[in-house]
Parts: C-alpha cells; structure tokens; sequence
C-alpha cells in the first residue's frame, strides 16, 4: 500500500496523464544516447570494475564481483580428492536444470545419448522460469531472418560475433515450431497465427508470448517433456569443478550434493554447462531480479578449465525493477508495460526517455532522473524511484487490459495492495542480465575439447547489449545445438585418466598472486541475518 | 527517512525469533538465519518451490502462501513444504488424442473430486482449481488449459485434496494436449522453416556475415520500422 506521502506525489501524476496521452518525447539522437551512457550507466562508473590478474582472460576489467570469485580457489583440495570412485558413468553430463540445460538433455537423447543432467535447486527453478515478455523468431510475412540479424547486431553495439547471430536468427523459427510441437500454448489468433508485438530494438513485431508467462510455460512445458523421456534428473547437487583427463579433455564434473554434503565423481564424454547468469553476485550493490541460484559457477569452471570469457564487462540492468513496496524491490516489472503504452515520469509529472529505447539508456536516463537531477520519488527505505504510468494503458486499451495481458504482474502488486491499472508503479533500474559469458562457437563448443556451453552462462551472441526475446530464444537454439552435437562427439570420445590438474595449476597461479583466499564457486547467496 | 522497523513474532516450525515488520516470510526467515537449500527457487512468485503452511493466533485455520510473495505477521506460526510427493504420469504426448478418455487413462483419481473446494481456497494464483478439474472432468481440455494457465506448480491444492488429486499435473496434461492437438498450427511458422530449410535466407545471411560494423550500422539506421 502507498504511504500518504507517495499517494500525494501521485496525484501529480495524474494531472499531467491527458496532456501526456498525445505527447510523444523526442528518441534520442546517437550522440546524445553515448553521453547519457557515459555519464550514467552502472558499465561506466570508474570503481565499478578491475583487471583480474589470473587466467585466461588475465589483464581485463570486469565488475570486482565476478573479479572476486575468478580470482578465488576451488572448493576441492586437488591434491587429495580422489577420482578413483566413479559414482555416475554417462555420455552426456548436463549442469544446470533451466531451459538451456533441459533443451540440450532433450536432443542429446534424441541422438542416443545417455543423458544425465544435474542441478543446484529443483528441475526449472532457474531464471527461464521468470521469464515474462517473450522470445523473437521472424517468422512473419514482412520480417526474415536478415532484418532479425540486424536488430541483434545493432542492438549489441556491432559486437555480436556473426556466426552466433546467424545461428540465433536462422534456428528461431525451427524453435519455435519445436515448441509448439511439444504443446507450448503461445498466445495465438483463432485461425493460429501468432500474436506478436514488438521488443525494445525490434524493427518487426516478433515477439511471441504466451501472457506475461512466457518462460513459465516454455520451462514447465519442457520440464514436463523431460520427466515423460526418462531424462535422468539429479537436484540440490550443484557441479562444482570440472573433470579434465590427462589429454586435456574436459571428461566430467564434481557434483556436491547440498543435502547430504558429499562429493559424487560424474564421469562424462561430453560436458555441457548450462547454469544461467550472476544476478545473485549483487554487481554494484543492485538488487536482481534473478533467481536463487544465479551465481555464475559455470563461468568459475570453464575459467579454471583454461576456458575464454567475454563481455562480461557488459551488464544488463532492465530499466524497471521495483522501487516499491519494500518485499519485492529489484523484481522484474516487464518491458511489456511499456510496450503497452506506459510512459515513465518523474516527481514533477512529466517525461524524461521516450519509454522504448534500448534498456541501457533508459536505465541510464532514470538513474540521471533520480541522482543528477533530483526527481526522483523518495520510498519509505530511503530509495528512489520514478513512475511507471500503468493506468496508461487501460486509457489506451480498454479497462481490464492490464488484467487480461499482464496477470503476473497485476497479481504481483495486488497482492501489496497496489492496483496497477489504478495507479502507476514506482521502479528503479535492477541488475537483470549477464550479457557476456563463457566463449562458444556456433557449434556451442568451447576451446575446451568436450565441453560445450549453452544459454545465459555462454556469450557472444548478444554483443555488449541483448534484447529482449533474445534470450529465450539463445537457450533454445543453442541449448539445442549443445545437446545434439555433444551426443554426435560422445560416439567417438575415448577418455583417458581423469585428474584436477588444471585445479592444482590454477591455485599455484593463484599462488604467486598473492590470491585465493576465498573459494568459488559460492552456489548460493548469503542473506543470513540481514534484509536481502 | 527510513522509517523506524517495528519487530514482529513469528514461529518459524515453533521456535520464536523476532523480525523486522513487513518483510516476506522468505526475507524473514533468512534475517532469522535461515539459509535456504530447499524451499527457494525464483523469489519471483514464479516457479512454486516455497509453499508455506502457517496459522494465526486465535484461529483454527490453516492457511497458505508462497514464501516469497507473503508478508510476515505478529504471532505467524508458519513451515514451509519443500517437496511434495505426488503421481505424475508419463506419456509420449505425440500419439495422445486430446479426449477426455486420455485424462481418465491417466489419471484416473479425477474422477473422485468430492466438490469440496479446498484446492481454490487455497491457491496462491487465486485459480478456480476445482472448476478446471470439473472441466477436466467433462473432457473440455481447452476449459481446462485456459484456467489452469497461470498454475506456478506450487502442489499447495494438491496438499489439501482429500480425493489425492495431483490438479496441477492434470492441468499440465490438458495445456499441453491442447497446445499440440487442438489449437491451430501457425501456418506462417510452418511456411517460414520450409523456406529457411530451403536455403531461402542463406545468401542474405551470408553477405550480412562478412560486412564491416560501417556498413552493418548504414543498414541498420535505415531500418523501417513496423508501426
Ligand atoms: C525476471 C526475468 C525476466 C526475463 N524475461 C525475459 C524475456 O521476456 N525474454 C527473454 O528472452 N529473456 C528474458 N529473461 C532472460 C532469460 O529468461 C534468461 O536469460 C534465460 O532463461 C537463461 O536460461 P538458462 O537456461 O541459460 O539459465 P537458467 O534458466 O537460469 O538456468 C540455469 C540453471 O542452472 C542451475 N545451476 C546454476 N549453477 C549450477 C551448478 N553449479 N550446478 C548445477 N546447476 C547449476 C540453476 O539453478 C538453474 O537451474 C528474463 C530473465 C529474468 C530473470
Ligand atoms: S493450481 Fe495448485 S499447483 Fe497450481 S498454483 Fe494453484 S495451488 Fe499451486
Ligand atoms: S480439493 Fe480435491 S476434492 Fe476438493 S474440490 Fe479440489 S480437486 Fe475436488
Ligand atoms: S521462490 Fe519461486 S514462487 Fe516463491
């Protein structure tokens, strides 16, 4: 419920509202976009980042936070753990339990593989789960897969590696299908074409959705199609370290059971991590929108592999998380709002951003709207916040809209007795998304023979910025990809002796550093004791 | 102007400890100490891992929430349910007929549904739960999909079925009988794959690939967009 003081600030909200319903604001020009970046955005701030002294990326910035847990030692003693009991023998071993990892195990099973994928919380309790907006495939008449290219590429910053786009863009529309053959209930007209609507940086309206639970019933629908196969599942045992042999193949994984507290030796012919983004590593102090388990143990792996990252400088932060109420700060308020129509205002009732830039400069504008400028609305725990104009859309679309198209999102104000088509929803920008990740190629291979990276802990595709839908749509092409070609290498994989050399290597490096006082991966965040 | 944090009481599985108000159970149960393994998933209200049992003082009543999306309250006695087993049928969903003998084959316990009501009273989504299973009931599998849409998979209903109905695993049955075999295929999709398997889009694909970030940005700032 809003404080009388918030209750008084909206009501100059509402004043301004007739006036703003013809008003468009200017789009940025290009010059005017870099300085809003440069001034503003979390990317840019000069503490926000160092160079990492160890590895294969030695010498390049990223945010302290994943810094903070390349430069950390394993959980493992290298020189005393014994691989001499293997627990599970499979051709396949998929780590991590989202839509990236259940889309490899479903095609690598389909090549014969024996599969087996382990995860650190339950079987799609990951970031697909919370997805809301949708996922992009030109698949319509005026759209291609050209034009889809180059809104991918623009939207990167040009930083996109090609063949990744073309993979991303060629493969959609066959993703699509898939999941439609598996039964997924996209939001379609009665004779079945798709309903599609645009996206930030969509030149085509392709956005599929299915309401605002788009993620929901892709994950689910999936889940549900692994557990019919037989997939075997094993949950709470989290991947620690990755298992090399003395050819130095990747040829297995650590498993920690997070129950029982015991180590299981997964031997493997193919490795295939899939374990999500880092939204839970906190980067410069931001709430998340991610859930639990985002905490970028893939990329802690493949690292001491021997394995590339990239752009992990880039940091997505979605314009509008939630400012208020208090329990769910930092949560996901869709791009979808403002799809539908609703603009973004400050303290003084007027517009700031034309409301579909591309996400980092929105994010960057409300950050100037709030901290330079002073416009911001003040919540009751001291943060700050601007105003997302939801009754907008009921205005433009017809009372009962907001209901009918955003259940997720009326429900989750209704329930703090907030009434979103009544009254507009104060946001501020979260940490939502890691745009980089762990080198692949178009084949989802690494430059680790065996392993193989698929989704949110993979980068490239996107370049420095993804857009939205993009991402949905990586974890299925490349999830695909990943499964399938880690089951056609599996048939002719001969492993040799299994060690954690690369672990003992990575610590001696660690060593000489002065480093490693910490140990990573940290699997889950601490909130004990404190308000998360 | 941080206001002042008044302290509730909660019973966390009947050990006291005092939390600031208004937080989530969830956030209350990790500034107790707590550190979640189970029972923790999306801290969404998205993905159903944190349904919690608790009763109020003064009231017979159970009551339920998700742990992530309900706020504590003075004198809350409260356990959360992490795993619920419950019968989930396997199927190779590509042969099934969208027909109400292909739910009875299933699961054939729908059939027992005593009216009661207490799997709607309780579901954190506020869906008419015993109202898709009466449509489930009738064989009306799009009914049934459609009200069923916005089910995070909680098990909450089906914690307090006396018929031991599992409602949400009929209720994935049902959408996804009804997104493979009842709702039209999009024809623009299926001609669009033709097209790309045809190697339609190659060439196009191909020179985009090799051009310079120039010549790629020139295209790109000449984009018509769809209104
Ligand atoms: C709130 C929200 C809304 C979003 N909306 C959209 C949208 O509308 N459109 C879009 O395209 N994208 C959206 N995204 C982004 C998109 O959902 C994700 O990027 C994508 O789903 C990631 O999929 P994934 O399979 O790579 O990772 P996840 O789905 O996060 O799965 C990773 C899995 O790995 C597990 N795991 C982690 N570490 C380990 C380990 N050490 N061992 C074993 N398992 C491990 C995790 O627990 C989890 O199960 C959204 C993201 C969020 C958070
Ligand atoms: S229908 Fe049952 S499983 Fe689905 S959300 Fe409601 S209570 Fe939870
Ligand atoms: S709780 Fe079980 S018996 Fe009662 S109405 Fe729901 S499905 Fe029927
Ligand atoms: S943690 Fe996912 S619904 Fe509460």
């Amino acid at each position: 419920m809003y404080t009388q003081e918030m209750l008084e600030a909206i009501k100059i909200v509402e004043k301004t509202r007739e006036r703003r319903l013809k008003e468009t604001f200017p789009r940025l020009k290009p010059e005017e976009k870099e300085q809003l970046l440069r001034s503003f955005h979390p990317d840019y701030m000069p503490d926000a980042m160092r160079p990492v002294k160890v590895g294969p990326n030695k010498g390049e910035k990223m945010p302290h936070e994943h810094v903070d847990l390349l430069e950390s030692r394993s959980m493992l003693d290298p020189d005393h753990f014994s691989l001499e009991k293997i627990d599970y023998d499979v051709d396949v071993l998929v780590i991590g339990g989202g839509g990236a990892g259940t889309s490899a195990a479903l095609l690598a099973q389909e090549e014969g593989a024996d599969v087996l994928l382990v995860t650190k919380l339950r079987h799609g309790d990951a970031n697909t789960m919370m997805a809301e907006g949708g996922i992009q495939a030109a698949d319509k008449e005026n759209d291609s897969p050209a034009i889809h290219y180059l809104d991918v590429m623009g939207g990167g910053g040009f930083h996109n590696i090609p063949e990744l786009v073309a993979a991303l863009v060629m493969d959609a529309p066959l993703c699509i299908q898939w999941l439609e053959s598996l039964g997924c209930m996209f939001s379609k007209f009665p004779d079945g074409t798709m309903n599609t609507i645009h996206g930030g940086g969509t030149s085509r309206k392709r956005m599929h959705f299915a309401h605002d639970y788009s993620g929901a019933e892709i994950m689910r629908t999936l889940r549900d199609e692994a557990r019919n196969r037989g997939i075997k599942v094993i949950e709470f045992s989290p991947a620690v370290e990755l298992i090399m042999d003395e050819h130095g193949q990747c040829a297995g994984a650590v498993l920690y059971n997070l129950e029982t507290e015991q180590y299981l030796v997964v031997r493997s012919k193919t490795v295939i991590i899939a374990t999500g983004g880092s939204g839970r590593l906190h980067i410069a102090g931001s709430p998340t929108t991610n859930h639990y388990g985002a905490t970028a143990d893939g990329l802690v792996m493949a690292y001491r592999a021997g394995a590339k990252l990239i752009f992990l400088d880039a940091t997505q932060f979605h314009p509008t998380g939630v400012a208020f109420p208090e329990q769910i700060v930092g949560q996901l308020v869709t791009e979808k709002v403002r799809g539908l129509g609703a603009q973004l205002v400050n303290a003084d009732g007027e517009q700031f951003i034309y409301p579909l830039e591309t996400r980092d400069a929105v994010s960057s504008a409300i950050i100037r709207e709030c901290k330079e400028r002073k416009k911001g609305i003040a919540t009751p725990s001291g943060m700050y916040g601007v105003w997302l104009d939801s009754p907008m859309i009921e205005i433009l679309h017809g009372k009962g809209t907001i209901e009918k198209e955003l259940p997720a999102m009326f429900r989750q104000y209704k329930r703090f007795n907030i009434n979103m088509a009544e009254q507009p929803i104060l946001i501020y920008p979260t940490l939502h998304y890691q745009n980089g990740g762990i080198l692949i190629n178009d084949r989802a291979e690494t430059s680790i023979p065996n392993l193989y990276v698929a989704g949110e802990a993979s980068g490239g595709v996107h370049g420095r910025n993804r857009l939205m839908g993009n991402s949905l749509l990586d974890i299925i092409v490349f999830g695909r990809r990943a499964g399938k070609n880690a089951a056609q290498r599996a048939k002719s994989v001969q492993l040799g002796r299994l060690t954690l050399d690369h672990v003992k290597r990575f610590h001696e490096e660690l060593q000489k550093e002065g480093l490693g006082q910490k140990v990573a991966p940290i699997l889950l965040p601490d909130y004990r004791g404190k308000i998360s | 102007m941080a206001e002042e944090k008044e302290m509730v009481n909660i019973y966390i599985m009947g050990k006291h400890y005092k939390v600031p108000y208004g937080l989530t159970i969830m956030k209350a149960m990790e500034y107790a100490g707590y550190r979640f393994i189970r029972g923790c998933g999306c801290r969404g209200g998205f993905c159903g891992a944190c349904g919690t049992v608790y009763r109020k003082p003064g009231d017979f009543r159970l009551k339920v929430g998700l742990a992530c999306q309900t706020v504590v309250e003075d004198g809350m006695y409260l356990t959360q349910i992490p795993f619920y087993p419950a019968n989930k049928a396997t199927y190779n969903l590509e042969e099934l007929t969208p027909t109400l003998g292909t739910l009875l084959q299933y699961y054939p316990e729908m059939t027992r549904c005593l009216g009661c009501n207490s799997c709607t009273r309780i579901c954190p989504q506020e869906l008419s739960v015993m109202d898709y299973i009466a449509a489930a009931q009738r064989g009306d599998i799009e009914k049934a999909a459609n009200m069923s849409f916005d089910c995070i998979m909680c098990g909450l209903c089906a914690s307090r079925c006396p018929a031991e109905i599992v409602q949400y695993n009929v209720a994935i049955l049902a959408r996804r009988l009804y997104g493979r075999h009842i709702a039209p295929r999009a024809q623009h999709l299926a001609k669009r794959v033709e097209e790309i398997k045809a190697g339609k889009f190659d060439e196009e694909i191909s020179r985009l690939m090799k051009m310079d970030r120039a010549e790629l940005q020139k295209l790109y700032d000449a984009r018509d967009i769809e209104p």
